[in-house]
């Protein structure tokens, strides 16, 4: 298998102390921004991009994975032992998970969470080792006009598909598709909406959009809320250790829920909100105990948090082979490499073989690292709870302001910051999803250049994305993933399940 | 999503649909003034006109949503920590642009966040502030070499 060979390559880079040291630390900080409510892997990553540009590529990539694997784990303690879950991707395990906590089984709970996650963790992994080579080799053959076909499926299916509302959706879409617009174009010289400020001749910084939308955005609007929602935290009450009852109930729920994860993170479909959804609605028919369910049922769990560690390494397969991110955290990942002058897709396998498999293997390491640091350690991140909410969301608006001006020093930035947070705080109070807009800005500018790149190839007949075989078959599954859900409008209702 | 029982025009809703006209019609000007000079090369105009375009239908798309009133439904909003949390980054950039350095305003922001949150200790929390920006400036600037706006503070370091 030449997969294996590659891997045993990059386990050797990733086994480098150093390289270690930074899987260590990803998983830390995943860990801590898992659990601190407020924070998510998306902001730590884009958080640490201007910190961490002077650094060498594979160590701070290698850890920014680490955070996306460690806030998988780490959300799911803060959903268990207070109901308000640090992600998106952890509110299913909430709903079963805060009611074993209040019936005193937030130990087992902790732990079916963790070592599903380390289950899930590792198959998903190894299925990113196996599907990538296959899935590079068909990409290699991809033209520019198949590249844009690709870009517009993950547009439509990030925005639109499964979300509550496909107009609210594109509407976040594509005002980050003008804030991609912004800047000097790069094939003609001629800026575009920069009303000639300088600031904004280089682009919007993804970084200050990113930390704007989700830091000051999700600050302000907690704040403006704080009167209503009151949060109580559940002591972990219990054995930590899972009875043989649990794993028995546990351990098919781990492999069905792998199952959902990984494939749909892999798929341009966004995101860990569906795959956990179904898995949890999916334990809650299976199930041998059905009266358990609404009272605490560890399959409830056990199910939804394979589910969020699988489709994080399943969102890593079109991220590393095509370039194409497809939830929030890929796409500041995308945009970690991109501040190193790299370009995920099938030349960087080629060209950086080092690097790619030295990540792969590195996520092996940080899911065995993030086992350790959560089950036997678990009291130590529930700490992390009792930081006061005001110093919490304090000293996130402090990082967030710093590492902006770090980035770029000019009080313009600062403006844009605090315009993208107010423009956070609206898209939240309007039901608004803030994802689609940092794939917008991120995606836009690629996806135009490789339209114009495609249709001066084939001197300005737009009919070659039709052409195209791969090209027209993308553009129609995005053209039906579009007008399903004003059809159908029971797609986005996965949310809705328990409801 | 339930709906609501009685479908009132939602007043937010079309202010929303109103601003992305308003950012079509910019994106349009912005586009109106490019110039297209390789005859194969769409050219810089596209893109432009395929998001004004889309900003158009979006603003019909959110328009009809809040005349159906079928936005979802909100809480009632605090306005205070808003204008507290705003009011500290408009200071901190005011700080900045005029060379007064970030670690007041950094120290101002952190303390006023605080507030907004509920806290009651101004002056401990200003303190906090301080000794966390002083923190991040040793551990940016020395260990990181990067460059933040340095004030008459930041030049005793």
């Amino acid at each position: 298998m030449e997969a294996f060979a590659s891997l045993a390559d990059g386990l050797v880079v990733a086994i480098q102390p150093a390289n270690l040291l930074f899987a260590l630390i990803g998983v830390l900080l995943g860990t801590a921004v898992g659990v601190l409510p407020g924070i998510g892997p998306a902001l730590t990553v884009a958080l640490l991009l201007p910190i961490t540009f002077k650094l060498d590529p594979a160590g701070s990539i290698i850890m920014f994975a680490g955070i996306y694997y460690g806030g998988m784990y780490g959300g799911s303690t803060t959903a268990i032992l207070i109901n308000t879950p640090g992600e998106s991707a952890s509110m299913a395990t909430a709903l079963e998970g805060n009611l074993m906590a209040k019936a005193g089984r937030g130990g087992p709970a902790l732990a079916t969470a963790a070592i599903g996650s380390f289950v899930a963790g590792t198959i998903a992994t190894l299925g990113l080792t196996l599907l990538a080579p296959y899935l590079v080799d068909i990409a290699v053959s991809f033209g520019p006009e198949d590249y844009f076909a690709l870009m517009v499926v993950a547009f439509v299916t990030v925005s639109a598909t499964f979300g509550d509302s496909p107009v609210r959706g594109l509407t976040s879409l594509f005002i980050g598709l003008m804030l991609g617009l912004v800047g000097i174009d790069l094939l003609s010289g001629q800026s575009r909406l920069s009303f000639g400020v300088p600031e904004l001749y280089d682009n919007i910084e993804v970084t200050t959009l990113a930390v704007g939308l989700f830091a000051v955005g999700e600050a302000l609007y907690v704040a403006s809320r704080r009167h209503i929602q009151e949060e109580k935290l559940e002591a972990v009450r219990g054995s930590l250790w899972m009875t043989k009852e649990d794993w028995k109930r546990s351990w098919k729920p781990w492999l069905r829920g792998t199952m959902f994860g990984f494939p749909i993170g892999a798929l341009p479909a966004g995101g860990a909100e569906i795959p956990t959804f179904l898995s949890y609605a999916t334990e809650r028919r299976l199930t041998k105990y059905p009266e358990d369910f609404g009272k605490g049922a560890i399959e409830g769990v056990a199910g939804p948090e394979a589910a969020n560690n699988a489709s994080a390494a399943g969102t890593l397969v079109p991220l590393l082979t095509l370039g194409l991110p497809t939830s929030a955290t890929a796409a500041m990942m995308l945009a970690g490499f991109q501040q190193y002058g790299l370009n995920p897709g099938p030349l960087l396998f080629a060209e950086q073989p080092n690097l790619v498999w030295g990540l792969i293997a590195s996520l092996f390491i940080a899911n065995a690292m993030l086992l350790v640091l959560n089950l036997p350690l678990v009291g130590l991140w529930v700490r992390l709870l009792m930081i006061p909410q005001p110093w919490l969301y304090a000293g996130i608006l402090v990082f967030a302001t710093m590492g902006t001006i770090a980035a770029n020093p000019s009080p313009v930035e600062l403006i844009m910051l605090t315009v993208f947070g107010v423009l956070g705080f609206l898209m939240r109070r309007f039901d608004f999803p803030i994802a689609p807009v940092v794939v917008g800005l991120i995606l836009g500018p690629i996806a135009e250049s490789q339209l114009r790149r495609a249709l001066s190839i084939s001197l300005g007949d737009p009919m070659t994305l039709l052409q195209s075989p791969i090209s027209a078959t993308l553009l129609a599954i995005a053209l039906i993933a579009l007008i399903l859900p004003f059809f159908l409008k029971g797609l986005g209702r996965f949310k809705a399940v328990e409801d | 999503m339930a709906t609501s029982p009685q479908r009132r025009v939602d007043v937010a809703g079309l202010v929303i649909a109103l601003i992305l006209l308003i950012l079509a019609g910019v994106v349009w000007w912005d586009m109106s003034k490019l110039q297209i000079l390789s005859p194969y090369d769409l050219g810089p105009k596209v893109m432009p006109i395929v998001v004004s375009g889309g900003l158009v239908l979006l603003a019909i798309g959110n328009a009809i949503g809040a005349l159906r009133g079928d936005l979802p439904a909100r809480d009632t909003l605090d306005w205070k920590p808003i204008i507290l949390i705003l009011g500290a980054l408009v200071c901190l950039i005011v700080l900045i642009r005029f060379g007064g350095g970030f670690m007041i305003g950094t120290a101002l922001l952190f303390a006023a966040t605080s507030t907004a949150f509920g806290r009651r200790a101004f002056i401990t929390d200003f303190i906090i502030g301080a000794v966390i920006a002083l923190i991040v400036y040793v551990l940016f600037a020395k260990l990181l070499t990067l460059s933040l706006p340095a004030g008459p503070l930041e030049r005793l370091f």
